[in-house]
């Protein structure tokens, strides 16, 4: 059964993708569907059998690479993290799959399209279910993968290329250092599954390991490559800038990915190898830092974006910078519980920015919207509910997570605790302004779409509304029904699949901070939705006033421009390494070096020399005696050069002097 | 018997030869100068053989000496009868006319 549930969607995948023409794209819907709502149904089951019963499952399938000292096995570990992530993905992969039925219809590709979505689950499936780090990085890149095949799939579109292309880049790097770590953890650790790996985990605190000639402590360079490996995968400041542009792919694509269950991988890789991350304080206090920053720069981001999807992107961004930082504050079950809720209300989001798009004939920007609310009021109630999940409004989902998460970084009392609340409890004032003013925006504000869209505009039908009225109801009630079991003080929901050193631990101190730190995220949430509705709705004068001012360009120039990342990268990273490769490793190396001194230039000089030398027979007598003559002496004069100074010179140097000899009368030419 | 150091007469055959080997190179008119100085070159050395065939009391540096005189007189009678039938040939016996020797 469990490994029905890992290879469900594959069989989906492989029928769709192979024989998607025979059975057409109907067929295709119909089967990838079915397999998936299957899979989330066995993932139920096996939540209920693990999480909830307390079997931890663990299946070797086959042996995969079997030499004397790399025992790799294609192995599925089923405990709680790894069935809590089944069924979140499951779960909005299924609806996903549902939704694009409708969504996709007239797309002539639906069935590929289907098929991508069945083979994106299975990665992600086999991410989740991993028991060694070799196999997880297999779900790893294929997820990676088929987030380019994903956002790629309207290939005639070169926007979508680009962003294909970057976002597979971007993420390579990430994998270039989750690589790297994976290695470092075999060399020292001569192993690479789960069980050995923490077991003999805190037998290396302490130890040394030369790395890049540094004399570093091995445990910092693993967990500092794998976080650099999740900071691609989930998007952390740095390697951010693929997503937003991802957002070129299809709707429920993003949805999928971007929100609920890839960048996801990031932090499941931090709270899957918390037992190795507990042991290295001070890469925990870098992880809350990278964390915190992502929330805050996400959050200002998403401010002043105009295309509906993009402030949705930058929302998972910043929402991901939360996640991380309770990872690095030792809640990895925080963070897992944010990441759950996230992927609902997330999925809610951009299934319903999806619906809006459809309604408004694939109109995205904003600007362009407006007064939605009448004519698609069910669209526009599935977003609100998303949008106050998001901002954190009181007994919602979002509220029992994000409140937790800041009340644990106040609860740390260190600086790196105090910092990463200070800066998500600002993300949270700006979250709640930016979900308003898109609410708003697009709903609320007065129509200013073309009339002939705006009068055509309506609600979508059945398999669309099926898809968002399902994910609105854990949107609402998930968070307060397993707030208990997953976060609760002394839950063994967890097992031993998250590791945290005791002085680490620090719920119960959470609990007993200062009440207005603990009211005080809330206080902000619901001041940025005030704020930001009285502002939309009789400010406009003011806000446009403050927008064409002198300084009010500026920022508004900064925060649209998304803080200049992308021109940074590609001005001075970009254009860098275009510069490089033409000019030096091609025109210098490839064209020059290589053809210079490699056999082509070699054989070119030579010829030409040939020449020279040969022009040196004249044809004159004289001549020919002259060079005899010449000869004679200096062969003469050498052998008296060597007899005395024979003892000092060493004779090779005259090979190199003749070669460049060569050289340098050629450059003359 | 003026007893004289063997210096002085290698500095003199020395210079003979290089006279004949300088006539050799800087001569570029007349080809009867180059067999001139050819002989020169070889009288020089004929004359360095005997010269070490007394100084080390050994008769074979003699005989040498006269074998050398027989080839050399062969060899000038051979080059002379080049340089008449050259002439026929080509009317002149100016080196720097003599130019078909290259490829």
């Amino acid at each position: 059964m469990y490994l029905i549930l890992v290879f469900l969607p594959l069989i989906g995948f492989l029928n769709a993708g192979l024989f998607g023409r025979k059975i057409g794209p109907y067929g295709a819907s119909i089967l990838t569907v079915n397999c998936l709502v299957l899979t989330f149904f066995i993932s139920l089951f096996a939540f209920y059998e693990v999480a909830l019963v307390g079997c931890c499952t663990y299946i070797k399938l086959s042996s995969w690479i079997n030499s004397e000292l790399l025992n790799v096995d294609w192995g599925f570990l089923f405990d709680s993290l790894t069935v809590i992530m089944c069924c979140v993905v499951t779960f909005v992969s299924s609806l996903v799959h549902i939704y694009s039925t409708e969504y996709m219809s007239h797309d002539p590709h639906l069935a590929r399209f289907m098929s991508y979505l069945s083979l994106f689950t299975f990665f992600m499936l086999i991410l989740v279910t991993a028991d060694n780090y070799v196999q997880m990085f297999v779900g790893w890149e294929g997820v990676g993968l088929c987030s380019y095949l994903l956002i790629n799939f309207w290939f005639t579109r070169i926007q979508a290329n680009k962003a294909a292309i970057k976002a597979m880049i971007l993420n390579r790097i990430g994998d270039f250092a989750l690589v790297l770590g994976i290695l470092t953890i075999f060399i020292k650790f001569k192993a690479v599954d789960y069980a050995t790996v923490f077991a003999i985990t805190p037998l290396f605190v302490g130890e040394k390991f030369i790395f890049l000639n540094c004399d570093l402590n091995v445990l910092t360079v693993v967990s500092l490559l794998l976080f650099i490996g999740a900071v691609g995968k989930s998007a952390q400041l740095g390697l951010h800038t693929w997503l937003p542009d991802a957002m070129e792919g299809p709707t429920p694509v993003s949805a999928l990915i971007h929100a609920a269950t890839m960048v996801t991988a990031g932090v499941f890789l931090i709270a899957r190898s918390s037992p190795i991350y507990e042991y290295v304080p001070n890469v925990l206090n870098f992880i809350t830092i990278a964390g915190s920053c992502t929330a805050f720069f996400a959050a200002t981001v998403g401010l002043l974006q105009n295309d509906l999807k993009r402030v949705i992107a930058y929302s998972t961004c910043s929402q991901l910078g939360y996640m991380v930082f309770a990872c690095g504050l030792s809640n990895y079950s925080v963070g897992i519980f944010h990441l759950v809720n996230h992927a609902f209300f997330k999925a809610l989001l951009f299934l319903g920015a999806g619906s809006v798009i459809h309604a408004v004939a694939d109109e995205q920007d904003m600007r362009k919207m407006g007064g939605l609310k009448k004519l698609v009021p069910f669209t526009y109630s599935m977003m609100v509910i998303g949008s106050l999940a998001l901002i954190g409004f009181p007994f919602l989902t979002g509220f029992y997570s994000k409140d937790v998460i800041l009340e644990v970084a106040y609860g740390k009392y260190t600086t790196y605790g105090h910092f990463s609340y200070c800066l998500g409890s600002v993300g949270a004032f700006l979250t709640a302004f930016y979900s308003t003013r898109l609410i708003y925006l697009t709903f609320l504000a007065k129509p200013n779409g073309y009339k002939a869209v705006i009068s055509a505009a309506y609600d979508s039908s059945y398999q669309i509304c099926f898809a968002l009225a399902v994910l609105a109801i854990p949107s609402i009630f998930i968070g307060f029904y397993t707030k208990d079991m997953i976060i609760g003080l002394g839950t063994d929901f967890w097992g031993n699949a998250i590791f945290i050193l005791p002085e680490n631990m620090n719920m119960i101190d959470a609990e007993f901070i200062d009440h207005i730190f603990k009211i005080l995220p809330v206080i902000l949430s619901l001041t940025g939705t005030t704020l930001s509705f009285l502002l939309y709705t009789f400010g406009n004068r003011l806000l446009f006033q403050s927008k064409i001012s002198l300084l009010g360009k500026k920022f508004y120039n900064f925060l649209n421009k998304k803080w200049f990342f992308d021109k940074v990268y590609n001005e001075y990273i970009g254009q860098f390494l275009f510069k490089f490769g033409y000019s030096i490793s091609y025109k210098t190396i490839d064209r020059g070096i290589f053809e210079i001194f490699g056999p082509m230039g070699l054989s070119t000089i030579i010829s030409r020399k040939a020449v020279y030398l040969h022009k040196l027979q004249t044809g004159y007598i004289y001549h020919y005696t002259f060079l005899i003559l010449i000869g004679t002496t200096l062969m003469l004069g050498v052998r008296q050069f060597w007899i005395i100074f024979g003892e000092y010179v060493d004779y090779r140097v005259f090979i190199i002097f003749l070669v460049s000899s060569f050289f340098v009368s050629s450059e003359k030419k | 018997m003026i007893v004289t150091n063997i210096n002085y007469i290698l500095n003199i055959v020395i210079i003979l030869f290089l006279i004949g080997v300088l006539g050799l190179v800087l001569n570029r008119k007349n080809i009867l100068i180059t067999i001139m100085s050819i002989e020169l070159m070889l009288l020089a050395v004929n004359l360095n053989f005997v010269l070490f065939s007394i100084y080390l009391d050994d008769v074979v540096g003699q005989i040498f000496v006269l074998f050398i005189l027989t080839i050399a007189a062969t060899e000038s009678a051979i080059g002379l009868a080049i340089l008449v039938v050259y002439y026929r040939l080509k009317n002149t016996i100016r080196i720097d006319k003599i130019k078909n020797i290259k490829s």
